[in-house]
């Protein structure tokens, strides 16, 4: 009986360890592709295709720094739109709102998940694009033109738009994970801190550090989906490889460019090019999350020592 | 790559073992069912590249299969550079492109591959402009100048003077291009190549060229061009002349060598095609752009199936073969309503006679 039950306990153990070692495989097996598909450019931009700024297919000029330019500013619009926004959302429903009410913004947070993301595209050329061209550009120039952010011309297709796309379209992730951080804190804390007399306000302070560790994971999550995006930021973002300090202009993402052209690629040294610009990607993603892995470590260290034991 | 052809090979090898097997064992049964289906039953056949013919390569798949039930043809629009990438990986049976293959691909290709004209497409500029309801008028200087940033305004003298009854506003021009790799971009370019000096210097013929930076956005598709034109006033985009028309959106006219203001119509890509017949190649492989005589539309363009000269497979290949036939003959017919123009009769024959030297190990696959 015992003889059976550790035997199948190494199985059991080998399975798990297959499963865990899979990961790992997978990951290596795509950098190792990609890194090998890419040696054409790599051997011959080196570190150039990184500062670059030329990105020129037709003349064999390729320079990755717009790309990257415009997959982190994008990401960064996003993440301080859509941040504020999901914690608001979230802090209410698990804290403030009654059931009544909770339920149905719940679902329709969770609806807006599942909407594809093409439609968010074809909702920001018709919709969003004219209300910034019309509305919240000129607002934005009339009354912050100053800031070289919020100067030239207006198209309400670019950067912005992007942004704010890209900012509706994490939202919902992060409110979902927020949400479920929140309602994991223990009620007993809440409890305690209105016991002692604390407002809604320093009671919800104290969940919310508490709840630290989670809501940066939340964040990163977000932000990977926002960095990833390609077909709802081509249709909106303009598609064009400069580095401009005016968020009006048009400007373009690695994702993005990576789904307009893959399919077209057909010289190697384009090609290449292209999966080298992935790898970029790639580690764009990687050198961010670990940022904000270290963080929350941080972060949670830090609490963990304020709070009694 | 390598990997690739030979895994490719090693199945067509076992395809084509299992097929002769079929032959071979089951005679008697062939001969049974030569009533009319074929051995197998549906033969397929995949397409795939140029998304400036789809239109009228899925009405030909759609009519060509009521007539043939037992062949079915997908047609894949993929994009000229993705349908001659499909072709020469043996990913697709044929492959489209408006753009001719280059020298250098049809040499590393390894085998032959020849050029079918199909059908004659216009590239047009379409425009939002508010208050302007007769078509403007565009000369390649001027689109040029547009598109490389030395034009801002619509009220520009220099358009101004092509366009003196239209009230042109004072308002900046937004210039829409492809940001794909697109057929519909090489034939524009090598219009404006072919006719300014500058473009040719600045920005040369490509399928994807390298447009000036800050002058302009990029969509991806006829479709996002169309799009972003659509939903923004004073911009300026060009497309396949179908998706103008469907999307009623308005297309200029654009000044020939014969110094005419033309749009583009059946007729003026006709003779667009009409005076370019005597100088077109023997592997067909031409841009007609910038047409020399009256009445030519300049941005004018054949467009093209790719097929090997030497079909891997008797079958397949004889149903291609059919389907090509059947196309640039009765399929013609189907071109006029979307709004493409039909290959010129001399072009035609000569299209015959490439169909003709189609072979599958050896044989002619075309019983004349």
């Amino acid at each position: 009986m015992a003889q059976t039950g550790a035997v199948g306990d190494k199985i059991f153990r080998s399975i798990l360890l297959i499963a865990a070692a899979s990961i790992l495989l997978i990951v290596a097996a795509i950098f190792y592709m990609m890194v090998q598909n890419s040696i054409p450019t790599l051997e011959r931009f080196g570190f150039g295709f990184l500062i670059g700024s030329e990105w020129k297919p037709a003349q064999e000029g390729f320079g990755a720094l717009p790309f990257i330019y415009g997959t982190v500013v994008s990401s960064i619009i996003a993440l301080v739109l859509a941040v504020p926004v999901s914690l608001g959302i979230a802090i209410f429903l698990v804290e403030q709102a009654p059931q009544k009410i909770a339920r149905p913004i719940a679902f329709m947070v969770e609806l807006l998940a599942a909407i594809p993301s093409v439609v968010y595209g074809l909702w920001g050329i018709f919709v969003l694009a004219p209300f910034i061209r019309n509305y919240l550009g000129v607002f934005l120039k009339d009354y912050f033109g100053w800031i070289s952010l919020f100067q030239g011309r207006l198209t309400g297709i670019g950067m912005l738009t992007a942004g704010i796309i890209l900012a509706i379209m994490i939202m919902p992730i992060i409110t979902a994970v927020v949400r479920d951080v929140l309602e994991a804190v223990p009620s007993t804390q809440r409890e305690a801190a209105l016991a002692l007399g604390a407002t809604k306000w320093e009671t919800t302070s104290i969940v919310l550090g508490n709840a630290v560790s989670g809501i940066a994971g939340a964040v990163v999550l977000g932000l990977g989906r926002a960095i990833g995006e390609t077909m709802a930021v081509t249709m909106v973002i303009g598609n064009s490889p400069q580095i401009s300090a005016s968020l009006f202009e048009p400007a373009n993402t690695i994702a993005s460019l990576l789904a307009a052209n893959f399919a077209e690629a057909t010289d190697r040294i384009y090609l290449s090019a292209l999966i080298e610009i992935g790898l970029v990607l790639f580690l764009v993603t990687f050198v961010v999350n670990a940022l904000a892995k270290l963080l929350i470590l941080s972060v949670t260290r830090d609490t963990s020592g304020g709070r009694p034991a | 790559m390598f990997h690739k052809t030979v895994f490719g090979k090693v199945i067509r090898l076992g395809v084509f073992a299992v097929f002769a097997c079929g032959l071979a064992c089951s005679g008697e049964k062939l001969g049974q069912s030569s009533g009319g289906s074929n051995a197998g039953g549906t033969v397929r056949l995949q397409g795939s590249g140029a998304s400036f013919p789809k239109p009228i390569y899925e009405k030909w798949v759609n009519e060509f299969g009521k007539i043939n039930p037992n062949v079915r043809i997908d047609y894949q629009a993929t994009g000229s550079g993705a349908g001659q990438k499909a072709l020469l990986a043996k990913t697709a049976d044929f492959g489209a492109s408006d753009d001719p293959m280059s020298e250098e691909d049809l040499k590393s290709a390894g085998v032959e591959i020849l050029h079918i004209p199909t059908v004659l497409g216009a590239v047009v500029l379409t425009y939002n402009l508010a208050g302007v309801k007769e078509p403007l008028k565009l000369s390649s200087q001027t689109i040029s100048d547009i598109y490389l940033g030395n034009i801002e305004k619509w009220n520009d003298e220099r358009l101004k003077k092509d366009n003196p009854s239209l009230n042109l506003p004072d308002a900046a021009i937004l210039p829409v291009y492809r940001a794909d790799s697109s057929g519909t971009s090489a034939v524009f370019t090598d219009y404006l190549s072919k006719t300014v000096p500058e473009w040719k210097e600045k920005v040369g013929m490509n399928k994807q060229p390298s447009w000036i930076t800050g002058v302009g956005v990029g969509a991806k598709g006829n479709d996002g061009v169309m799009g972003q034109v659509k939903q923004t006033p004073n911009s300026i985009g060009y497309v396949e002349l179908t998706f103008a028309k469907e999307n009623n959106l308005p297309a200029s006219q654009i000044k020939n060598r014969a110094g005419e203001f033309v749009e583009a119509s059946l007729e003026s890509v006709s003779a667009a095609a009409g005076a370019s017949v005597a100088q077109m190649p023997d592997d067909l492989r031409t841009q007609i752009t910038d047409g020399a005589g009256s009445g030519v539309y300049p941005i004018s363009s054949y467009t093209y199936i790719l097929v090997s000269k030497e079909q891997p497979d008797p079958v397949k290949g004889k149903a291609l073969v059919d389907f090509l036939w059947w196309s640039i003959h009765d399929g013609e017919k189907f071109v006029k309503e979307l709004h493409y123009s039909p290959l010129p009769a001399e072009v035609i024959k000569r299209v015959e006679t490439k169909i003709n030297s189609i072979v599958s190990g050896g044989k002619p696959l075309r019983q004349q």
